[in-house]
Order: C-alpha cells, then structure tokens, then sequence
C-alpha cells in the first residue's frame, strides 16, 4: 500500500484544510455534495488515515485516534454550516424569481351586492326577532277583503280612494295588488295562536307616476302585536327601540294625531337624530296606532280581552334618509352601481 | 284646506307678531299638535313700502313698438315740510283718470313673484315706482289694467301704508285633513282646532247668527232606493233672496281671502257661497229663481235620465245618483254639480239658496261615477255637520243683501230630519288602559267636552253623545283618541313590550336570506324588478297558452301582464345597464311569480261585509281566490364573467355560470340538484338545462335563443337561470343526518371509456357511479375527448374516481374491480368500452 499515507498530527491537520476549503468553495448544493464526497468517502484522506489506525502501536492509538474522529466531525459541521447557507441562498433566489407586482394583480372574481332595500328590510326583522317577535309573509296579488275589509276600510269611505289601487282585471271579482302590508296583519291574526308578535316587510303597490320621489312599487316594514294589556305607551317603546337600533342611541320619535281606518287612536311617526343630513330635524318616518276593535273582529278575536297596536314604514323612504339616496330612480332601475356602493351592507 | 290668517283670527285668538311668516309658523305647530299635518304656506310674498297713491297728471306718449305709456304724476305722500311728495312714474295701463287713487309700489318693494322694484330708466324717463294691478299684488287674477282704489270701495290718504289697508300681508296656511275629520274643511273647525291645541278662546261662527224662519218653499224629498239603506238627504233648507245685483263687485276682502284659499273669484253670487262653505264648512247651491219651474224634489234617478251640468256636459244619469228636480225634470246632481238650466247668470235678480245634507256614501258614488271631484262632494263624501245647513243658508242670505242689494223672502223652509248621533259608552278607566297613561277624571271629560261632546254619568262611567259635527266619534277607542289628542301625546310614555319567546325565521325565510347572500358573494348584484310585463314577454317563458294576470288600470297597458317569469325584468334591467355602459353584467332577483292555473276564474263574487269574522268557509273561499304566487329565483349573464387583467385573458359568461349558480342556490336549499339536457322555447336547443330535484323539474338553466337576446338589445350570448324556490325548499333538505367519516387512505384511479358522442356525459358518470357502488366516494367528469384514434362517431369520456372503504385500506385490485363494475353498467347502459 505506497500510497496509503503515514498518519500523523500534520498529515490529518493538511485533510481537514483541504477538506474545509472545498466546502467552503462550493458554490451550490451539487458541488457541496461532490466536496463532502471527496473528502470524508471511503476514497477519501480522511477515510484512509482512520483505516491506517489498525497499524499504529497500540500505545499511540487512543491519542490518534480521537485526532482522527475529532478531524472528521470538524468537516461534517462545515458541511452542514454550508448546507443551510446554500438553502438559505437558494430559496432567497427562488422568491427573487416568484416575486410579481402585486398593485396589479386582476380580480378572479367581480363583487356582487345586495340591494340595499333587501338588506334594510332583514336588518330591521332582526331587530324584532331578537325581541321574540316573528316575521310574517302573504301574497303580492291580494283578495280585497284582507287587503281593506279586513281592516276596517268602508268600501265607500274616501280613504279607500285614497289609497290608488291597482285592480286585477275583472274588477268585479274583488282581486288587487296589495295597496300595503297590513293583509299579512289580517292573516297572521286569522291564521296564528295568540299573542301575536309579528312584522310584515314586503312589497307594496300604488298607482303613482315613477319620479324622483314616488314609484308604482315600493316596500313596507309592518309590525302588529296583539296581547293582553298592551298600549300606546308600548306602541312608543317599540317605535323608540327600533328607531334607536336603526339610526343610532341620539334617535327620538314624536308621535301625532292621525287617521288610518285600521287603527283607533292613530299616529304620524316622526323620528329625529342629530345627524341627519340637513342637520338634526324630524322626519316623517310612519304612521301607527292601536290596532281598531273592528279589525280584531274581523279575526274572530274579542276585542274585550285583546288589544295591540301596529306600525308601518316605507323601506325607500327610510334609505332615503337615512343613507342619502336623492332620487327614488336610483332604487328602481336596477343599475348595478347603485347596489354595489352598499355591497353587503345598509 | 288653506286657512287665510286673517279669517281664522275673526273666530279665534290667534297672536299676530307682525311677521305674517313667523305667524303662519306658530300656527302649523299648533294644528299639528292636534293631528292637522302642515302642507305649506301661501301668499305673503309681498314686502313693502307700497303705499296709496294719488294721480295728479299723466301725458300720454305713443312708442316706437306701437305702444302707448302713460307718464304719470303720482302723489304718494306728503313730505316732512307738508309739502306733496310726488313722483314721476311710467305706467303701460289706460284704464285709470286723474285723481284716482291707485296702489304704488315704490323702490326697495318686492312683489310677488319675486318682482323686486326699483327706480329705472324706461321710455326715456326715470320711473320712480310702479302702480300695480290686483294681480301683481296677488289680490286675484285681474290683470286688464291697474287697480283702482275705487273699484273695491276704499278711500285713504296718498301715502297710507297699502300693505295694512287691503290685507296684503294675510298668509294661508295649508293643512292636510285626514279623511275622518270633514268638519275640519272650514274655517270653523280648524279655529276650534286651533282652541284645542292652544287654549285659546273661539266663538263658533254657526252660533253668531240669527237664524229666521221661512214659511215653506216646497220642498219634498223622495228617497225610494237609499243606497245600503241610508236615506240620501235628512237636511235641505232653503232662503229666498229677491232684487239682487248679480253684477255688483266682490267685496276686495273677500275676493283676497278666496284667493288664498285657492279659489278663484267668479262673480258675487257664486263668491259668497263659496265664501261661506269654506267658513262653515256647508256646500252651498245658488239657483236662478225664475228659471226654476214649481217646487224642488229630491229622488233617485229614473232610468234614461240625463243632465246638462254647468260644465255644460250632458250626463247620462245612474238610478243611484241622487238627484234635485223641479218640475221640467233633474236640475241637479245632489251634492255633487248644479245643471246648466238653473245656473246664476248676470242677469239673475231671484236666487234660491239651497244648503242641504246628503248621505256621505251616495255623494261619495255619484262623485267617482261622474269623474266630478268637487269642493262639494269632497265634504259631503267626509260628512258635513247637519245641523250647519240652517245658519248657513242664513249667512248666504245675508251676505247678498249686504253686497248685491235685494230683501230676503219669507218662501225659505227648512226640512231637518238628521238624527242625533248615537250616544257611546265610557268606561272610567277606558282610556287609561288604551293609551297607557293615568289620565284624572277631569282630563277625561273637559278633553271630551272641549271637543263638543256631552257627558252623562252612567254605570262606571258615561254615556257620551258626540257633537253634530263629529260622525267619525262611534266607539269608545275613537273618544280615547280625542282625550290622548287634546291632552297631548307627548304624555304617552315609552314602555318596550315582553313578547314571548318567537321562533327565529322560517327555513323558508333562511333559505331566501342564504341564497341572496352566496349569490351576492359569488359575485351577482341584486336587482328588484318591477312585476309588470308584456303579455308576449310571458307567452315567451311561459308558453303560448299559459293563463296570465292582467292588471286592469295599469300605468303602462303595453306592460299590464304580472310577471310569470323573472327573466323578462332581468333582461329589461341588463339593456339598461348596457346601455350606460355597463357591459359584463351578473344580475339575480329573488321574487315573485304570478302562475294562474289555465282556464281558472279567480276572486269572488262578493266579499264578506260587516266587521264580524267571516265563516271558515267563507276565509277559506277568499283564501282560495288568488293565483300561486311562489317565489322564484333567476340570474342572467352577459359578458365577461372574469375581466380581462395583467396576465388573465378575459372569458366570457355564459351556461357554466347560470349552472354554478343553479348548484350554489341548491346547496342553500339543501336539495341535491340533477342536471339533465332540456328545452325552453325562450332558450338556445344546444345549450338548456333541465334542473331537476329527483324526478320534479324545478327550473332551467342555458343561454337565451340569441334571437331572444337580440330582440332586447342583449349580446347574443346570455346566460339564464330560473328556480322555482318554494320547490327547492321543499324539496330540500331540512335537516341533514351526517355519515361517519373513514380515515383509511383512498385510493384514485382515471377511467377512460368510449361511447356515442350523443351520450349525455353525465348520463355515463351516473351510470359508472351506479354500477361501482358503495365503494366509489367521488367521480368527477374530467375530459370529453373527441377526434383522432376514435371511431366515428363515438367519444371518450375521462372520470377521476376515488375510492375509500369504510373498514379498511382498500387494495389496488379492491379498487380496480369496483371500477370495473362501474364500466360495466356504462356498458350495459350505453355500449360504453373501456378506451385503449
């Protein structure tokens, strides 16, 4: 074996050294491979300077033999120390590479919305459900009866011209399209246990020129509730809760003389806030009252023991002031830029 | 009803500040508080100084533009040093001579309009102020030339302040009377109004009359078919004025009060009934004495009869419309417009004055039978208080006298057969439970009696006769409203009411709610369609023979059909859209539908009357009477359904974007949606979805008939869906019953196979999932290929298959023979073979 080197001190030092400077030589993990092969395989120096322990005398073993080991470890971290640079350098290079202008990255996906009438609608419900109460739905195209008898309306009092129905045709067979909310009132009342703690929203039909403040269909959020022992004054509570929910706690409702058939006493509902655009004001918001005995009649409830009252407001109109929408178009027409100012939110 | 200030402050206290505006201000506040909502406010547009002036001297001067003015020397007042001050004015007006004294608007005056005046250069003089019309100072429509002093019968001193003189600071103000309150079309009962809201002490007009006796016009009423069994006339009185001037001048303050009450002046007769209807609330009728022939009587209409109306239309009479005769037939429409026949003219000197009281329901009839809304028939139709009729007809009597000259007659009768209202029981303690508020005793009844009721204590409580004036007082929650009223509702406390514990929403309703929100984030914008449509637009969704909904006063006759289908709307909504450039477009409306069932009559014949419960079957009956109605949902797309960006092509909507969100709705539901091939009439045959939820179609999905799409100014490609969603949520899963999961690791495997190319691809996944069994977790269609290395005629279908046990790890074989069985089914079913 001529070439199998004579192992001493200076002999392991000159393979650690030369082992070191190609580890630390190798620019990427290919060549870092191919160092530590060459310098701790089997054909290595180092390798064969360990083999060439077996010759020594016995007395010298130990001593070289941990110069050997220790050599050997000294390469093995070198190894490992240059490893975790290079990874560290190459997945930088990667990243570098992968890297995009994020300001212009395309949406995947356009945004829809809901309109903001939907929206208002199921955010004043939830008010009322988290109070217990219910939320109540009937048909569009009505039978007169739950849509005025029902509620008190003469068919020869002028408050029944007043309110501009559009007749199905034939006339003569007593079918129209719903003039407001109140027949699901009727219904709730014919068809539910008492008490009765419901809202009616929906859509509601008049036969009014589109213009900037009316249009033909609109929507309405009704509430009826019929219980022992109820009054105005819970008439006001609930008006104040849902005003205070809808506009903010500086909310304050009035409440004045008025006339509807279906309620004795009536109401007009002005609500207040210290913000609303055009500075604090009151605003026609409603009309309200308790619930007329003849309509509790007409349900075969005894108006003795039972009494309650009901509201009413228009959807449009509260989105109107309350979230500055000027023109009744807007709300109508069904161009998508008008809900998607509102996105999922009123 | 507009309420002239200045005729309001006759009958009650009401402060004046000197700022008509601030006035007209204070009382709107006060009306509202008792249930009269402000409307607006009219006249006192005009500031001064507009003074009296004196026309000393004029030259006239023909122009250029082949008119003539007037230069004019105008006294309009005298200096401190007592010397007249005069000045220059120009004036285009003939109508006037020296001396008269005229109304002159000087520099630094606004007339309304606004017309502000100053001193200005015109026809080559300096014109120091303006001398007005009646017009110009909102005194009336006169407008031929300037306003004499004279013609109203006023003298002052040049230089008086014509402001104070003629009222021309005297606002209206406009209220909105409810339809239950007719008393309060007057001034009569917006002064008690005003009382009642502020305190203040009123007199009531019908009582500052003295009322003579008549000895009896012939007046006979015949009422032989009262319409729902009122008789039409309980109060007809009548005067006789004889030797009038028909032609005399209108009292200026009269003319000036109807004026802002918004009624124009005509001449004195018919000013004065006019006059006092607004006063006291009672519609007055005028007759030409001589041309009446014989007494009056009042009936029913007979058949054939016909009218000329002063609006000189004749008018083809109904047998319900009340009528006023004499004995050459109908002079009259009762309550709702005189005939032409009897009419007051210039020539009149006899007048017969009728104030009568006719049932509010037959006016009501006549008055929408004839298109004839009136003044009259809008207080008749409200209910006018009967016993006003008498004072009334007074008032009228003595006002010609006063104005036309002639001597009241003593043929005037008066037939007064109106009943006293029904008297109401109270209970004590009534009102308290109702409004919620502990009202004393005397609150209760001094609110009642304030409002003209009078009181007897009966039981625990009183017995309470509402005042002639107040038909709409029938119950007692009408009198708690007038004590909660007259009181104030300010005092009603606020208490939030325990309801018991509710329900949440329905799952129909959670569906609704789900569905719009994963539509709006899957990126579809929510649009609210109006319901009217075409009646072709239906024909088209909804075949040509499907029943249809016909609104029978629509806006728009072209769109009078209710809508069987939401697709229309959004077509409708997506062509505006585009043309406001708006071109990639995801639009959803979730709403109703209108079905009628072919060959079905809907409605009633009748509907129940009365205030009583109707029988079940009669609910029933009206429950029945209306077509379906179920809520549908429908989306549309047109353009790109992801915009062209950096590095990502555009790509444009169409079929797989009605079909996802067909899927993405369904899961809402719950329902386990199938997709087969269909058809539509409104949509592309190579590209329609049938929806099906087990063996129930419930909706389509596909791209419209690019004709279709055309006609409505669409791009050729759109892509539609439509669900019925009362269907889906029925059908749907209620709740759901979860499977255990297995954990043992899956095993995937493709499978290639061959069939005919007119082989639904989802027709062979299903086969191949039936055929694998319960082995096969999942199947997903991956690839159709077709082209080089197939049959003619065939393509190869490619499903990615995974396949997990329950109990164990499956085996490559395991799995292999499952997917074998599969194949096997395709085969059996389709002919299908394994690609090679």
């Amino acid at each position: 074996m001529p070439d199998t080197p004579q192992i001493s001190e200076s002999a392991v030092e000159s393979a650690v050294e030369a082992a070191l400077a190609a580890i630390a030589a190798a620019p990427d993990t290919a060549a870092l491979k191919a160092a530590r092969s060459a310098h701790t395989g089997e054909a290595s120096t180092l390798a064969q300077l360990n083999a060439s322990l077996r010759d020594v005398p016995n007395d010298q073993k130990a001593a070289l033999g941990k110069l050997v080991g220790q050599a050997r470890g000294r390469v093995q971290q070198a190894v490992a120390a240059r490893e975790a640079e290079l990874a560290v350098a190459e997945e930088q290079a990667r990243l570098d590479a992968e890297t995009i202008d994020v300001t212009g990255i395309p949406a995947r996906q356009a945004h829809g919305a809901r309109h903001p009438l939907t929206t208002m609608m199921e955010q004043m419900s939830d008010i009322f459900l988290a109070m217990g109460w219910e939320v109540a739905e009937g048909p569009e195209l009505e039978n007169e009866w739950f849509n005025f008898d029902a509620l008190n309306f003469d068919p020869d009092h002028p408050a029944r011209a007043m309110q501009d129905t559009f007749f199905i045709d034939p006339v003569e067979r007593h079918l129209v399209l719903r003039t407001h909310t109140s027949p699901v009132q009727v219904r709730s009342l014919l068809e539910r246990e008492l008490p009765v703690y419901v809202v009616a929203p929906g859509r509601v039909f008049r036969t009014d020129e589109l213009d900037a403040t009316h249009t033909p269909v609109f929507h309405q959020m009704e509430g009826i509730a019929i219980d022992k022992g109820l009054t105005m004054a819970h008439l006001r509570g609930t008006l104040e809760h849902i005003a205070r929910s809808m506009f903010g706690e500086g909310a304050r409702i009035r409440l004045r003389p008025s006339y509807f058939p279906f309620t004795e006493p009536s109401a007009e509902l002005d609500v207040w806030h210290p913000t609303f655009t055009g500075g604090a004001r009151w605003i026609e918001w409603g009309g309200c009252g308790m619930v007329n005995p003849n309509v509790l009649r007409a349900a075969g409830i005894d108006p003795d023991v039972y009494q309650g009252f009901a509201f009413g407001m228009g959807i449009e109109r509260t989105l109107m002031f309350r979230n500055d929408v000027s023109d009744m178009r807007d709300m109508v027409e069904g161009d998508v830029r008008f809900s998607q100012q509102f996105g999922m939110v009123v | 009803m507009r309420v002239p200030l200045s005729w309001l402050r006759e009958w009650v206290e009401v402060p004046a500040s000197g700022d008509s505006a601030a006035d007209a201000d204070h009382v709107h506040a006060a009306l509202v508080k008792v249930g009269l909502e402000e409307e607006g406010v009219h006249g006192g547009a005009l500031t001064g100084p507009v003074v009296v002036g004196e026309v000393l001297d004029f030259v006239e001067e023909p122009q250029s533009n082949g008119k003539t003015i007037r230069w004019c020397q105008v006294r309009t007042g005298t200096t401190t040093e007592g010397e007249p001050e005069v000045r220059g004015i120009v004036c285009g007006a003939r109508n006037f001579h020296v001396g008269d004294l005229v109304v002159v608007s000087l520099p630094g005056a606004v007339l309304p309009g606004p017309f502000p005046i100053s001193a200005r250069k015109t026809y080559g003089h300096v014109s120091d102020g303006m001398i007005a019309s009646a017009r110009e100072l909102g005194l009336g429509d006169e407008h031929d030339g300037i306003l004499r002093l004279a013609e109203l019968g006023v003298a002052a001193e040049p230089g008086t302040d014509a402001i104070a003189l003629l009222g021309l600071d005297d606002v209206a103000v406009e209220v909105n009377v409810t339809p239950d309150r007719g008393y309060t079309l007057s001034i009569r009962g917006i002064a008690r109004e005003y009382s009642h809201s502020t305190g203040a002490s009123f007199r009531d007009p019908a009582k500052a009359l003295e009322v003579g006796e008549g000895l009896g016009f012939s007046v006979v009423v015949d009422d032989q078919a009262p319409v729902r069994g009122r008789r039409g006339c309980d109060v007809f009185v009548t005067r006789v004025v004889r030797g009038i001037d028909a032609t005399a001048p209108t009292p200026q303050s009269m003319v000036s009060r109807l004026q802002l009450a918004g009624i124009r002046s005509i001449s004195i007769a018919v000013d004065i009934t006019n006059y006092v209807m607004l006063e006291l609330g009672q519609p007055i009728h005028a007759y030409d004495l001589t041309k009446l022939s014989g007494g009056i009587t009042v009936r029913r209409a007979l058949p054939g009869e016909t009218l000329v109306t002063l609006d000189d239309q004749t008018r083809a009479l109904d047998a319900e419309d009340l009528l006023i005769i004499d004995e050459s037939g109908p002079i009259g429409i009762a309550g709702v417009m005189g005939g032409a026949s009897t009419e007051v003219s210039d020539a009149t000197t006899d007048v017969l004055i009728e104030a009568a009281n006719f049932d509010p329901v037959s006016i009501a009839r006549s008055a929408r039978r004839h298109k004839l809304p009136s003044e009259a028939s809008k207080r008749f139709a409200r209910g006018v208080d009967p016993l006003v009729a008498e004072p009334a007809a007074q008032r009228v009597a003595d006002l010609l006298v006063e104005h036309a000259g002639g001597t009241i007659d003593e043929l005037g009768s008066a037939w007064i057969e109106a009943k006293r209202p029904e008297s109401i029981a109270l209970a004590e303690g009534f009102v308290d439970r109702l409004i919620g508020v502990d009202y004393s005793l005397d609150e209760v009844t001094d609110s009642l009696g304030a409002v003209g009721c009078r009181l007897k204590p009966e039981g625990d409580g009183w017995l309470v006769e509402p005042p002639s004036w107040r038909p709409d007082l029938v119950d007692a929650p009408s009198l708690a409203e007038e004590v909660a009223r007259i009181v104030g509702y300010d005092r009603i406390p606020s208490v939030l009411p325990v309801a018991p514990p509710g329900r949440g929403l329905t799952r129909s309703q959670q569906v609704r709610r789900g569905v719009g929100r994963a539509l709006a984030a899957a990126g579809l914008t929510e649009v609210l369609a109006y319901p009217f449509v075409r009646s072709a637009d239906n024909a088209l969704m909804g075949g040509a023979d499907a029943a249809q909904v016909r609104v029978a006063n629509a806006l728009d006759a072209e769109q009078g059909m209710l809508r069987v289908s939401l697709v229309p709307g959004l077509a409708a909504i997506a062509h505006r859209n585009l043309s406001r450039g708006l071109t990639d477009l995801a639009l959803f409306e979730l709403g109703h539908v209108f079905q009628p069932e072919p060959a079905r009559t809907y409605g009633v014949d009748s509907v129940p009357f009365g205030t009583a419960r109707p029988s079940d079957q009669a609910i029933t009956e009206l429950e029945q009477s209306i077509p379906h109605q179920p809520w549908s949902i429908a989306a549309l797309f047109v353009g790109d359904r992801r915009a062209r960006g950096i590095g990502q092509p555009a790509e444009e909507a169409g079929i797989a974007d009605a079909l996802d969100a067909a899927r993405l709705i369904a899961s809402v539901a719950g329902a386990n949606l199938r997709v087969e091939s269909g058809s539509h009439p409104a949509l592309h045959p190579g590209r329609t979805a049938a929806l099906l939820v087990g063996d129930e179609t419930v909706g389509f999905a596909g791209e419209l008939l690019p004709q279709v799409a055309l006609d409505r100014d669409l791009p050729r490609r759109v892509g539609v869906l439509e669900l019925d969603l009362d269907r889906l949520i029925a059908l749907g899963a209620g709740e759901v019953a979860a499977r255990a999961l297995s954990t043992f690791p899956a095993a995937t495997q493709d499978l290639s196979l061959v069939v005919p190319v007119e082989v639904p691809a989802g027709d062979v996944r299903d086969a191949v999932v039936e055929g694998a069994g319960a082995l096969l977790e999942h199947a997903e269609l991956i690839d159709d290929y077709r082209g080089a290395g197939l049959a003619p005629g065939t393509k190869s279908i490619t499903l990615a298959l995974r396949f997990r046990a329950p109990d164990r790890t499956l085996t490559a074989a395991e799995a292999t023979e499952a997917k074998s069985a599969g194949l096997a089914r395709a085969a059996e079913l389709f002919g299908a073979t394994l690609r090679g």
